[in-house]
C-alpha cells in the first residue's frame, strides 16, 4: 500500500471509531441536540413574541445555538481517548499524527452537520425563516462556516484535553478566534434570508473560504505540537 | 511523514544488527526528563541489546513510567539522546514507532466497540490489511474468542488487559514497552503474558518490563535495572546467584520494594 494510501486509511479509521462510537453512545448527540435546541428556544422568549425581531435575530441565535452544542461534541471528541488511556496508544501507532487530526475533524463535522440538519428547521418554525427561499446558498454557508468552526473546535479541542481544566480552557480558547468566522457566518445567513437584494453575501462567503483554507493548513501543521504532553 | 520513507530501510538495518547481536537496540546516553521543576529522570545511560527482556524497577516516581513514555515516543527528552535501532526518538520519531508497542497502565481500548472492532482499528492505525482470520486468532491466543462480537463496556479490567494484549500480538513490536503488565492479570493471564515476551525475545527482540511483581517478572526477565530517585542505582543480570532472590530479596533492599514473597 501506498504511504498516501495508509494515511488516508488511518483517517477513515478514526473517523469510524469515533462515529461508531457515537452512534452507539447517543448520549452525547441527544445531549447536544436538546441544549442547542433549548438555546433556540430560550433566545425567543427573552426576545418576546415580535415576529420581525426574531426574525432579524434568527441568524445570531441559530449560530451561537450551533457554537455553544459543538463545544459539548470536541469535549466528547478527546474525552473518549482520554478513557482507559487510548490517547497513549493512538499517538503510539506509528505513521503521521496528523492523520487524527483530520480523521477527527471529519468525524466532528458530519456530528456538528447532523446536529445543524435538525436545528435549522426547528429554527424556521420557532422564528418563521423563509429557508427556501436561497435554500442552496444557505447551505453552501453553512457547510463552509461549520468547517472552519469544527477545524478550529478540533485543534483547540486536542489543545485543551492535556490541561485539567479542560471544560473551561476550550470555549476560552475557541470563541475569541472564532469572533470573524461568526460575523461572516451571521452576516451571510442573514443577508440570504432576506433575500440578498445588495448581492452582500458572496463578500462574506469569500471571507469564509479564506478562513478555512488559513485555519485548516495551520492547525495540521500545529497539531502534532499541540497533542504532545 | 518525517521519515517514513526510511522504515524499510530501518528494519533491514535493524534485523542485520539483531543477526550480528552487536548493537544496541535500545540506547539511552544521559537521558533526563523534567516536569516543571521535578526531574524524573536524571542522566540514565543504559544499552540493551537484541534478544533481551529488562526488569525496570524501583519506588513509585523513580522514573520508570517516564523512561517508557520516552521510548515509545510519547514524551520528548528534556537533556541526553535515546535511541531505538539507532533510531532517535525525537527526529527519528516515526521510525521508532514503527518498532515499538507500549502497553502502559491503561490497556488503551474503547468501550463501544467490540474486542474485534478494537483489533480491526487497531490493524487500520498499523497500516496493515484488516485479516479477519489474524483478529480472530489474535483474540483467540489471549481467551478472548467467545467476545469477539462484545462491547468492551461490559468487560471486567483482566479481559480488558487481554484485549490490549491481542493488540501487542498483533502488531508484533521489535521493542515490547510494558508498563505493571501484570496488574488486573489472573494467573493464565500472566502466563499468556509472559510467553509473548518470551516470543518477542525469541525472535531477536527486546522487552522492558517495569514492575512492582518482580517474582512474576523473574520468570522471563535476564537483567534487572533498578531506578530510584530518576537514577541508575543497579544493573544486575537475574538469577546470579546472591543478587535476585525469587522475592527480590537483594534487590528488593536497594531498590525499597517489600522483601516479602511477592504473590504469584
Amino acid at each position: 500500500m501506498s504511504r498516501l494510501r495508509i494515511e488516508l486509511g488511518r483517517i477513515g479509521a478514526i473517523a469510524w471509531k469515533d462515529l461508531t462510537a457515537e452512534r452507539r453512545a447517543r448520549a452525547n448527540f441527544n445531549a447536544v441536540l436538546s441544549f442547542a435546541a433549548l438555546v433556540l428556544v430560550l433566545f425567543g422568549f427573552a426576545l418576546g413574541p415580535d415576529a420581525e425581531a426574531l426574525r432579524a435575530a434568527a441568524a445570531g441565535i441559530l449560530w451561537l445555538a450551533v457554537l455553544f452544542s459543538g463545544i459539548l461534541a470536541f469535549h466528547r471528541s478527546y474525552q473518549v481517548e482520554l478513557e482507559n488511556g487510548a490517547l497513549d496508544v493512538l499517538l503510539g501507532y506509528p505513521g503521521d499524527r496528523r492523520a487524527i487530526f483530520i480523521g477527527k475533524l471529519v468525524a466532528n463535522l458530519v456530528f456538528v452537520l447532523v446536529v445543524e440538519a435538525l436545528l435549522v428547521p426547528l429554527a424556521a418554525v420557532l422564528y418563521g425563516l423563509p429557508l427556501l427561499r436561497a435554500a442552496p446558498e444557505l447551505m453552501g454557508v453553512f457547510l463552509l462556516a461549520t468547517f472552519g468552526f469544527v477545524t478550529l473546535g478540533t485543534f483547540y479541542g486536542a489543545m485543551a484535553s492535556r490541561v485539567r481544566a479542560r471544560e473551561v480552557l476550550l470555549p476560552l480558547l475557541l470563541f475569541p478566534i472564532l469572533i470573524p468566522l461568526l460575523i461572516g457566518a451571521i452576516t451571510a445567513t442573514a443577508t440570504l434570508l432576506v433575500g440578498d437584494p445588495m448581492g452582500e453575501a458572496g463578500a462574506w462567503v469569500r471571507l469564509l473560504v479564506i478562513f478555512d483554507i488559513v485555519f485548516f493548513i495551520a492547525c495540521v501543521l500545529a497539531f502534532e505540537h499541540v497533542i504532545e504532553e | 511523514m518525517t521519515d517514513g520513507s526510511l522504515l524499510i530501510g530501518n528494519h533491514l538495518e535493524w534485523q542485520r544488527e539483531m543477526a550480528a547481536g552487536r548493537e544496541p537496540a535500545v540506547e539511552l546516553e544521559g537521558l533526563a526528563r523534567n516536569f516543571g521543576r521535578r526531574w524524573a529522570l536524571r542522566g540514565i545511560t543504559l544499552r540493551i541489546r537484541p534478544g533481551e527482556a529488562v526488569a525496570l524497577v524501583g519506588r513509585n516516581g523513580s522514573g520508570k513510567t517516564t523512561l517508557l513514555r520516552v521510548l515509545a515516543t510519547l514524551l520528548r527528552p528534556s537533556r541526553g539522546r535515546a535511541r531505538v535501532a539507532g533510531l532517535d526518538v525525537v527526529s527519528q520519531a516515526a521510525g521508532v514507532r514503527e518498532l515499538v508497542g507500549l502497553m502502559g497502565h491503561s490497556p488503551g481500548v474503547y468501550d463501544d466497540l467490540t474486542a474485534a472492532e478494537n483489533l480491526r482499528f487497531a490493524l487500520r492505525m498499523l497500516g496493515r490489511p484488516v485479516e479477519e482470520a489474524h483478529v480472530a486468532a489474535a483474540l483467540e491466543a489471549v481467551g478472548l474468542g467467545a467476545e469477539a462480537g462484545v462491547r468492551v463496556r461490559g468487560f471486567s479490567a483482566g479481559m480488558r488487559r487481554r484485549l490490549a494484549l491481542a493488540r501487542l500480538r498483533l502488531q508484533r513490536p521489535r521493542v515490547l514497552l510494558l508498563d505493571e503488565p501484570y496488574a488486573s492479570f489472573d494467573a493464565e493471564g500472566v502466563a499468556l503474558l509472559n510467553d509473548y515476551v518470551r516470543e518477542t525475545v525469541g525472535r531477536g527482540g527486546v522487552a522492558i518490563v517495569a514492575t512492582h511483581d518482580l517474582a512474576r517478572a523473574e520468570e522471563v526477565v535476564g537483567r534487572i535495572v533498578t531506578l530510584e530517585g530518576g537514577r541508575l542505582a543497579s544493573d544486575e543480570m537475574a538469577g546470579e546467584p546472591g543478587v535476585v532472590t525469587a522475592g527480590g530479596g537483594r534487590l528488593a533492599a536497594r531498590a525499597g520494594l517489600p522483601q516479602e514473597p511477592q504473590p504469584t
